[in-house]
């Protein structure tokens, strides 16, 4: 393999890989993401391939292996192309059906299509099945298309133009301003300008920059950025190289998840593909800019996921948080400046750039652009990722994409940001999904991970819950956060078991007001959140433990014990 | 190197660049307390007891002053409200731990932190690291460490490399804040139990 060294060569490659795709023939692509795999996909793979086997077809359909499509609740899904036919859970004994019938006969089966539960319609296509086609899925929408492990696949719908683009027709300051006037915000949890943090880095006096991608995903409930990840790591990989072009780095980390052997392999081999090619390396595309990416993995605790704790990690040391009086975007690995942003605002960096700003700028709210990956997990019928654009109402999201509350249940409240995040009230479902409207409400976005919450839900345990999580991730090098946590889960968990006593709440609430101040780094900082949020909504229910030794929801069990005494 | 201007407590105080603000503090003569640092170690910000309000241009926030840089026009309070109850609830957190350390009970008297008030947990190490980072910075032998995380967080003598260093040197026992023992109590556990402390059998 020849390395590209111009776009005309970039082009040429691309006609040459389109010339030899027939876009007639038949293929039939299955999901191999994270919840298509757990629910036994690789079964249904070798069943497609041995039916092919069987009766001769191995050469006239392709079978493709992609990455995630988003309707997990509904895997493992199968579509058969060209036609876009859309098969949900679809088991092994499917397979000589839908061989013979729709692949061969051009029919669709029936009862493998999706009907509406509500409407009883039914939905053949892709397009036509009422969760994607209301989505706006920028980033999300190759995933069907591409297998994750062809970079000719992620070319063949246009990759690495964007990167074509900026390396040959832009300057990095151009770059710069085009992603600053794109309002691009981390999608990481923060929300900060992206371009603000680039420009930081960009101006920091070292030579020496590095550009990391944050793909350490840890919190329980979320689960798109590795769905994205892992099903299109070129798209993600491109946005890298377009930032450290713009910022003058030329060297670059991806940290992420020891633990995640699938989504290991396909970014290893991205990065490989594309040293092949000449998209990475030593003068890119003939541009004169130089840079090389190393994939760097975790040790398995939560705190390394914060970005000083992450960049010690890099460096080798144990991942433990620096205090940032000096910002990492100045002061970050080794001490030289280092930009950190996650996966999915990686991803939105060739969007931004091929398509233009004003065009982001099209998308969203006003101070929120572009779309968001939502991942919708607890009580609701279908756990999944979607896609939407910045603005929707939550109401839209919770009932139209993750299709309500399961078993007639009510909705009793949405839980953002994992265990450093926030509980809003079912009351105000119907505002949009804004990072600065759900911050002022005391539910950061987070990364974008919703958890549903029905009326059965005890908020005290759940409470408790996030807190027993992180008293196990914390790194324990603080006795605010170490030492705060434990006495938050202790005074929780009697609440629990109706040892609850008068004057917990208070204490809670001057525990939460002394880690939030005290604690040595944002993890720290921030674990009071989701107890504050939910004392700011549900007080009533945390005093009734206390005071009534009663759950309202009727969860906790030692309680329940004592109702029927 | 250059001087800066800064003002801790009221009073103008000169620093140059690159102090934190407790050495520019002690260079002046104000006291700022502190558990977890020792001159001899890098400031380690472990404790947060030496919590303080930093205001820069108008934005109060509130740092560990031995790690905290100085800055020209830095306004620093070591004593407000608020600072006071940060360092009240830290000694109450660690008293649960090491009610009987005589350095945490001189400190409760002047903070009214009262041992009680959280459920006691039977370590009574209070993670400062001083025995660590010394062993580490200043001996450069690395015999004791912390192992685990978050609530299970604990030091721990490393059986092989302690029984070739630690019985001639002895020198973090001194250092501990809570109980002159608690190091020997440990080394003792990792030379009695080798197999527990290096991995359970």
């Amino acid at each position: 393999m020849t390395r590209i060294k111009s776009a005309a060569e970039l082009e040429e490659l691309r006609q040459g890989i389109l010339s030899k795709i027939d876009p007639d023939k038949p293929s039939i692509s299955i999901c191999a993401g994270l919840s298509c795999l757990g629910l036994g996909n690789g079964k249904l793979i070798s069943a497609f391939k041995e039916e092919l086997g069987k009766q001769s077809l191995e050469a006239k359909v392709d079978v493709i292996t992609t990455g995630c499509h988003g309707f997990c609740e509904k895997g493992p899904i199968v579509v058969i192309n060209p036609e876009e036919i859309c098969y949900l859970e679809v088991k092994p004994e499917d397979v000589p059906e839908i061989i013979s019938q729709t692949v061969i006969a051009k029919k669709v089966i029936d009862r493998l299509i999706h009907t509406d539960p509500n409407t009883g319609e039914k939905a053949a296509h892709m397009s036509d099945i009422p969760f994607y086609k209301n989505q706006m899925r920028v980033l999300m929408g190759n995933n069907s298309k591409i297998n994750p492990k062809s970079i000719e696949d992620y070319l063949a719908i246009g990759g690495y133009s964007a990167l074509a683009k900026a390396l040959l027709k832009m300057s990095p300051v151009q770059v710069l301003e085009e992603v600053k006037i794109a309002n691009l915000r981390g999608r990481g949890g923060g929300g900060f300008p992206a371009g603000r943090k680039w420009e930081t880095t960009r101006n920091a006096p070292n030579e020496v920059k590095y550009v990391i991608v944050n793909a350490h995903e840890g919190e329980p409930g979320a689960f798109m950025d590795r769905a994205l990840f892992q099903a299109n790591p070129h798209s993600v990989l491109e946005g890298l190289i377009i930032g450290a072009y713009a910022i003058g780095s030329h060297q670059g980390f991806i940290y992420t998840r020891h633990d995640t052997p699938e989504l290991r392999k396909n970014v290893d081999l991205a990065l490989a593909q594309a040293e092949e090619y000449g998209l990475l390396g030593e003068n890119i595309l003939g541009s004169g800019f130089d840079f090389k990416v190393e994939v760097h993995y975790d040790v398995g605790i939560f705190v390394s996921g914060e970005s000083s704790a992450l960049m010690r990690s890099i460096e080798g040391k144990a991942p433990e948080p620096k205090p940032k009086y000096i910002r990492t975007s100045v002061n970050g690995i080794w001490d030289r400046p280092s930009n950190l942003n996650n996966v999915e605002t990686w991803a939105n960096v060739p969007q931004i750039i091929g398509k233009g700003s004003e065009w982001y700028n099209s998308i969203g709210t006003d101070k929120s652009k572009g779309t968001k990956l939502i991942s919708l997990s607890g009580h609701v019928c279908n756990s999944t990722v979607v896609e939407v654009p910045m603005g929707t109402s939550l109401r839209e999201i919770v009932y139209d994409f993750g299709g309500g509350i399961p078993n007639g249940k009510k909705l009793k409240a949405i839980h953002f940001g994992g265990p450093m995040g926030g509980t809003i009230p079912e009351s105000l479902i119907d505002n949009p999904l804004d990072f600065d409207v759900l911050s002022k409400l005391g539910a950061s976005m987070g990364a974008g991970d919703m958890l549903m919450m029905d009326e059965d839900t005890c908020l005290v345990e759940v409470a408790r819950y996030f807190l027993d999580f992180l008293s196990g991730e914390s790194c324990g090098k603080c006795v605010p956060c170490r030492e705060g946590i434990r006495q938050m889960l202790n005074i929780l968990t009697n609440m629990t078991k109706g040892k609850g006593r008068e004057g917990d709440i208070e204490l809670l609430e001057e525990l939460s007001e002394v880690i939030g101040a005290a604690a040595l780094c944002s993890l720290g900082r921030s674990v009071q959140n989701p107890l504050l949020s939910m004392l700011k909504y549900f007080r009533a229910e945390f005093e009734a433990h206390i005071k009534e030794k009663r759950c309202p929801a009727h969860s906790c069990k030692e309680l329940i014990a004592l109702e029927g005494v | 190197m250059s001087e800066i201007i800064l003002q801790i407590d009221g009073k103008e105080v000169t620093a140059s660049e690159g102090m934190t603000v407790l050495q520019a503090a002690q260079q002046a003569g104000i006291s700022i307390p502190t558990l977890c640092h020792h001159e001899k170690l890098d400031p380690y910000g472990g404790c947060r007891f030496c919590t303080v309000e930093a205001e820069v241009r108008g934005w109060t926030n509130y740092v560990a002053a031995c790690l905290y840089p100085v800055a020209k026009d830095l306004i620093v309070r070591t004593r407000s409200e608020k600072v006071d109850k940060i360092r009240k609830v830290i000694l109450e957190l660690l008293l649960a731990h090491a009610p009987d350390a005589f350095d945490l009970q001189d400190l409760a008297k002047e903070y009214g932190a009262n041992k009680d008030r959280f459920a006691k947990d039977s370590s009574f190490c209070i993670h400062c690291g001083l025995c660590v980072r010394y062993c580490a910075e200043v001996k450069k032998k690395n015999a004791i460490c912390f192992v685990d995380k978050g609530k299970t967080r604990e030091i721990s003598f490393i059986p092989e490399v302690a029984a070739k260093e630690c019985w001639n040197c002895k020198e973090c026992f001194p250092l501990c804040p809570t109980e002159a023992l608690q190091a020997a109590y440990v080394l003792a556990k990792a030379f009695a139990f080798p197999l527990e402390s290096a991995s359970a059998e």
